[in-house]
């Protein structure tokens, strides 16, 4: 079992989400930096779909009651056990009344700590990613219990080629491909939009990440199409939403641009006043 | 019927194909019949088939390696699809209570409409309306039918909290918001019956194609309802549609 003494900004438990119930208005959800929360299982020799606790800016207090094994990938947030400095992408041993705490934060916006054999809370529609509605709780609390696996030797074959990579932290490159209303805009808008330098504005969550400056356009709206995470939205005001793993199923924005993969990784590891630019693959 | 469809890649996971912009049951029809069709193929690695109104969205479990090949693969679906497929359909009769204490903006909307708010109740409760998908919030029904007597621009201002089982209009469109939520619809009743139960497999009755008719309960009713809906033992009114 892990308690949590404190919570920190929001902590939330993510797997790598649902998938087949897209259909039902049911988001995907799951980790918003996938590469780190899989780095972070696979150093365990977790299955990479074991469930993970996304850290957000500040990190939680935790006390574990069990000896187990922990990693920590993602952001940098000067994670401490006990009173020493532990290091991140790294297979750390925890024994029972240990307590883990982070600092500063350092680089990115989102860390993700694996558990030895995942962290064992409630599954819903074959997930245990939170999200309102679906899962009783959306973040973590005080004075929560998570339930883990029970003690046993880690493997450390699992990690022995493992090369963490950390470059895509403070990347601000954002890997794009056209999305089906890309065509829509003139060749000036498309040349704005690819050469533009954009800010992450102060509304950016699990849903969406909202950018600062506008595109100047005269589209109107699309009929209500289906939308993925990654999917870059053009507002009536010209601004942009970026599409995060909470987001809608469905929307009716023109979707001008889709992120690839590990765009999205950068983008969840972002906050505001943060800059990226937009690069077509 | 068959349409010219535009297949576009989007990301590398996902296939759009789109019909031509607009809402209609013949387009409806021919989405469902092309996602079953392409779902009955069991092509290699599809993971999920989300439709809405004139769109399929055909996600792969991981990157497709030839977008052309994904893409013949799907025109070839789309020529052996059977003109018209009859898909099995079920209409849902939902008990709405129209009364003062669950339509917050019934009046508002009578005055600005200037129609009677029976006339309204009555409008709404006699369309029989069709789902074209599920989108929004987890059980949202994309509804149509809406007597376009009852079209109503959205709120300027959303409201922050509309009750779960709201029955809304926005625009031109009704629905049922099935959980706590923002928005910006007109609120003219309140359903006792659960649109999304995340404990459940199949946590939304309807699927699009179904059709929903609302009838009005008496503030009373709609308590036993929703009594015996929480107990569980509620056994909503159906039937199915051949046609």
């Amino acid at each position: 079992m892990i308690k949590v003494l404190r919570s920190g900004f929001y902590s939330s438990i993510q797997d790598l989400g649902r998938q087949g119930v897209m259909h039902y208005g049911v988001p995907q959800s799951g980790a918003m930096d996938r590469y780190a929360a899989r780095l972070a299982n696979m150093l365990l020799g977790n299955e990479e779909t074991a469930a993970v606790m996304e850290i957000t800016m500040t990190g939680p207090v935790l006390e574990f009651e069990t000896d187990t094994y922990i990693c920590l990938s993602g952001a940098e947030m000067s994670p401490k056990l006990n009173d020493s400095i532990i290091a991140v992408n790294k297979p750390i041993k925890v024994l029972a009344g240990d307590v883990l705490s982070f600092g500063k934060l350092q680089t990115g916006f989102r860390s993700y700590l694996a558990v030895l054999g995942g962290l064992l809370t409630e599954t819903v529609l074959h997930s245990r990613s939170m999200y309102q509605g679906i899962t009783k709780q959306v973040t973590l609390f005080k004075n929560d219990v998570l339930p883990i696996a029970s003690s046993k030797p880690l493997n450390t074959m699992h990690h022995a080629n493992i090369r963490p990579n950390s470059t895509y932290l403070t990347e601000n490159r954002l890997a794009v491909f056209k999305g089906p209303e890309f065509g829509m805009l003139s060749r000036e808008q498309q040349e704005h939009l690819l050469s533009f330098q954009f800010s992450i504005s102060k509304t950016h969550n699990r849903m969406g990440y909202h950018l600062k400056e506008r595109l100047e356009h005269n589209l109107g709206s699309i009929i209500t199409s289906p939308v993925l995470p990654g999917t870059v939205q053009l507002t009536p005001s010209g601004t942009l939403i970026v599409l995060m793993r909470d987001c809608q199923t469905t929307g009716g924005y023109p979707r001008i641009l889709q992120l690839s993969e590990m765009a999205m990784h950068t983008l969840a590891q972002k906050f505001t006043g943060q800059t990226v630019r937009f690069k077509l693959l | 019927m068959r349409f010219e469809l535009a297949y576009k890649p989007y990301g590398l996971h996902a296939i759009l194909v789109a019909w031509p912009a607009s809402i209609s049951e013949t387009i409806l029809q021919d989405v469902l019949a092309f996602k079953q069709t392409v779902l009955e193929s069991k092509v290699q690695q599809v993971s999920e088939v989300v439709t809405a109104y004139h769109s399929v969205l055909v996600i792969y479990e991981s990157a497709y390696s030839d977008f052309n090949r994904e893409v013949a693969l799907l025109k070839a679906i789309y020529a052996s699809k059977a003109p018209y497929k009859a898909l099995i359909k079920t209409l849902w009769r939902i008990p709405v209570c129209y009364e003062a204490d669950h339509a917050p903006d019934l009046e508002a909307l009578a005055k600005a409409k200037k129609i009677a708010q029976g006339t309204i109740v009555k409008k709404h409760s006699s369309a029989v309306y069709t789902v074209y998908f599920i989108g929004f919030l987890p059980g949202f029904l994309y509804l149509g039918g809406l007597d376009a007597q009852l079209y109503m621009p959205r709120k300027a201002t959303p409201a922050l909290r509309v009750e779960k089982g709201s029955v809304a209009i926005g625009g031109e469109q009704t629905g049922v918001y099935p959980s706590v939520s923002p928005g910006g619809w007109h609120v003219i009743g309140n359903t006792p019956i659960d649109f999304f139960d995340a404990t459940k497999e199949t946590p939304c009755f309807a699927q699009p194609g179904d059709r929903i008719v609302f009838y009005p309960v008496s503030l009373e009713m709609y308590n036993d309802i929703q009594t015996l809906v929480k107990g569980g033992v509620y056994q909503l009114e159906s039937e199915v549609l051949n046609d």
